[in-house]
């Protein structure tokens, strides 16, 4: 029950949302295809597009089947051991890829696993001489393992905790064996959150940049994204980048669709209560579980403590006071916080209109389209990969106008519309109990307009909106993405001068950023997603 | 169906508190349909089965449903069109009468200026009304911090300095234990008769009705079954359902 300046002013700042939403989407694509060159389908269908094509899925598919299938046991060990000591600290620790700049994990991978790493050296050591390749497919599937194994944990997880107590007692009173278990109870949990699962960790996988920009190589293993980057930016052929970018949109479109009739994963907590089990008390059980998790944990661990260690073993002070850094910190805090700030606005705005369109009992066709309109944003948003929306707009703009001097603005919209799903994710729960707690006491009342903002919205959406702000920037400080396309010697983001001082074989410099901008991206990670449990 | 709306002696001298006129609303399966004249100064029981449309009564003439048809009357200002919070009127709801992240002060505060803009007279006042529902002291507190009779003391505090003619209660005491209720019933009489407000009063609870109402609006899916003073409500054979209800109590 809003009165009718709430009304307009939430649509209002709906429309504001979806018209800044469409534009910066749809205007970069109408550019694409307006640009695609009339021989553009001998491109789109030539052997080497055609092997990008193959090796983008091919990877994704392996990427999503290796992760689901080793997240399987240990997602499995984990529900069975409640009291498994450090359980907790496990589960957090497999949030931190989650929150950590995609290239600064390659860098850790390399560290563990690459030329010098130390599985390598333990193999020669064994005397093995096959030593593991960080680079090409065999590494991007360890990268895309080491990022998504425990996501599919997480959701695994939850999903076999959504298990009801009563069942684990059933089935212990009926005596069901390990496989039988397995097949009545633990299978048909997970069966409900694996497809959405797997569908997630496939999309994120085909669209994989910086991974593959890092570890993959040679036409032999590149995906299109990084295809789209390197004709655009090496080859400068736009034309090419145009056809590419088009195909990318047509398979995140499929592989959207496919995702859209999965039911969703929801609800990675994994730290809810806990039933009991009455299973896997034998001792060949407890070995095995133990072994699973221990691996899994190994394998995240070590990778991060290679950041820790190498950026330690860089002089950290003489980078800290390096002028090249500041200046890079400044751009990339300039950049994360203006989009940050962006996507905040963006949400609320459809967050309010979303709320004033369900206040009206009866909403005009035209409000329910414009309703469903913001509610098919998010999606939008993914179905154009930051490196093609980048690509777009570059092509827009440098007929008219300088890129490199509008470059800051795109990357931090682009930024904006990468984290707006997941600031979606933090504000609409908190937004919609916020509006039923309030919305009838307000109006009773009278409490309206700035005054309601100030008294009633801002003491309790304030912390929130602080939770998506530094999660949507911790996303954009790591993102590698859009600065690829934009970036110069005039324009060096934190990630960007941590990729270049790699490529210019200053790996220790390399490494000691690294690990500053790592802790700084985890840290605002942690503080963006604190309080999300102890939100009712 | 509906009966009669027996006319009183106050109503039919003032204009009644609430009016309603053809009102009719669709939700859902169920179409309400809502004629009568509540009368002023007195307070009236809404009361009938769960789903009957008790609440949806109360919607309505606070302003939270719109009718579709028909008009809204209170003291003889039709208000059909008007937005809650500009009805001469003070609701209390069962629960969330309170901003959580607010003391009582400013929650009260809130009822008598909706920005806070406050003078030294309100301050008083509103410390006053506090100590009338016997949270002396209370001002800073957090609604946290109350128990759930507390908390609705509070709101009545806070429609006492509203000073509205017109107060609305849905399920005002739903929520608490039987011994509360009874106190807290006898808090709602005591300042009905203080400042002679129309009360609205909507329960399911038959002792409530019997306690509380001068007048009682008896409802069945959506329709008035009864409107009268509580003796004829009591007295009446023509409805089985009414006299079970009655009985009950």
């Amino acid at each position: 029950m809003l009165g009718t300046g709430e009304v307009r002013r939430g649509l209002a700042a709906g429309g504001a949302s979806l018209a800044a939403i469409g534009g910066l989407v749809t205007l970069p694509t109408g550019a694409l295809l307006a640009l695609a060159p009339a021989s553009s389908a001998g491109t789109l269908f030539d052997s080497y597009t055609l092997s990008l094509l193959r090796f983008t899925l091919l990877q994704a598919t392996l990427s999503t089947l290796l992760s689901v299938a080793l997240a399987l046991p240990v997602a499995l060990a984990l529900a069975r051991r409640a009291a498994f000591p450090g359980r907790i600290w496990i589960l957090r620790l497999m949030a931190v890829p989650m929150g950590l700049p995609v290239l600064i994990g390659a860098l850790g991978l390399i560290g563990i696993f690459g030329r010098q790493g130390l599985v390598n050296r333990l193999l020669a050591i064994a005397g093995v001489d096959h030593p593991v390749n960080i680079y090409g497919l065999s590494g991007i599937l360890l990268a895309h393992v080491f990022f998504n194994l425990p996501l599919a944990c997480r959701l695994m997880l939850a999903g076999l905790e959504r298990v009801p107590a009563e069942d684990w007692r059933l089935a212990a009173s009926l005596g069901l064996g390990r496989l039988s278990l397995l097949r009545h109870v633990e299978l048909p949990a997970l069966a409900r959150v694996l497809p959405g699962a797997a569908g997630l960790i496939f999309m994120l996988c085909a669209t994989s940049f910086t991974l593959v920009l890092v570890l993959g190589g040679g036409p032999a293993a590149t995906t299109l994204e990084v295809a789209i980057y390197q004709s655009l930016r090496f080859d400068f052929d736009p034309a090419r980048a145009v056809a590419l970018s088009l195909l990318q949109i047509a398979l995140t479109g499929l592989v959207l669709a496919v995702l859209s009739r999965l039911p969703a994963a929801e609800g990675s907590r994994g730290e809810g209560r806990i039933p009991r089990r009455f299973d896997g008390e034998g001792f060949g059980s407890r070995i095995m579980d133990t072994l699973a998790i221990l691996l899994a944990t190994l394998f995240l661990v070590l990778p991060l403590g290679a950041i820790a260690a190498a950026g330690l073993k860089a002089d950290l002070l003489r980078l800290i006071s390096l002028p090249a850094f500041h200046q890079a910190l400044l751009t990339s805090l300039a950049i994360a916080l203006t989009a940050g700030l962006l996507s905040l606005l963006t949400a609320s705005g459809i967050l309010t209109a979303q709320a004033a369109i369900a206040d009206r009992r009866h909403p005009s066709p035209v409000l329910r389209v414009f309703g469903r309109a913001l509610s098919a944003l998010s999606s939008l948003v993914l179905l154009v990969p930051p490196v093609v929306l980048g690509t777009g707009w570059f092509l827009l703009i440098r007929p008219h106008a300088d890129v490199a001097r509008v470059a800051p603005l795109l990357i931090a919209a682009i930024n904006m519309l990468m984290a707006l799903p997941f600031v979606m994710r933090v504000l609409a729960p908190a937004f919609e109990s916020h509006r039923l707690r309030t919305t009838r006491l307000a109006a009773s009342l009278n409490v309206t307009g700035l005054a309601r903002l100030r008294l009633v919205d801002a003491p309790i959406l304030a912390r929130p909106m602080l939770m998506a702000l530094s999660f949507a920037m911790a996303l954009s400080l790591g993102d590698l993405g859009a600065v690829a396309l934009f970036g110069s010697q005039d324009l060096v983001t934190l990630p960007w001068l941590v990729y270049s001082r790699l490529g210019s074989y200053r790996t220790q410099d390399a490494d000691g950023l690294a690990l500053l901008l790592g802790l700084l991206c985890l840290a605002l990670t942690a503080l963006g997603t604190a309080g999300q449990r102890r939100q009712p | 169906m509906t009966a009669q709306p027996k006319q009183t002696a106050l109503a039919t001298e003032n204009l009644a508190a609430v009016e309603l006129d053809g009102v009719r609303l669709a939700l859902g399966d169920i179409r309400f349909a809502f004629d009568g004249r509540i009368p002023a100064g007195r307070i009236t029981a809404v009361t009938g089965p769960s789903g009957s449309g008790k609440s949806t009564l109360l919607n309505l003439i606070a302003g939270f449903e719109m009718p579709d048809a028909g008009r809204v009357r209170l003291a003889g200002q039709d208000v059909t069109r008007l937005h809650p919070g500009a009805r001469p009127l003070s609701l209390v709801f069962q629960d969330h009468n309170l901003f959580a992240h607010l003391d009582l002060f400013t929650n009260i505060g809130l009822g008598v200026h909706p920005a806070l803009k406050l003078t030294g007279e309100d301050r008083t006042r509103i410390s006053a009304a506090l100590q009338r529902v016997g949270l002396a002291g209370y001002e800073g507190r957090k609604p946290g911090t109350l128990s759930g009779g507390e908390r609705q003391r509070a709101a009545f505090a806070r429609a006492l300095v509203r000073q509205r003619p017109l107060l609305l209660l849905d399920e005002p005491f739903a929520a608490l234990d039987p011994g509360l209720r009874l106190a807290m019933a006898d808090l709602l009489s005591g300042l009905h008769q203080e400042t002679g407000a129309s009360i609205v009063l909507v329960t399911h609870d038959p002792g409530e009705v019997m306690r509380l109402a001068d007048e009682v609006i008896y409802l069945s899916t959506g329709k008035i079954l009864f409107h009268g003073d509580r003796h004829a409500f009591c007295a009446q054979t023509a409805h089985p359902e009414i006299s079970k209800f009655v009985a009950s109590s």
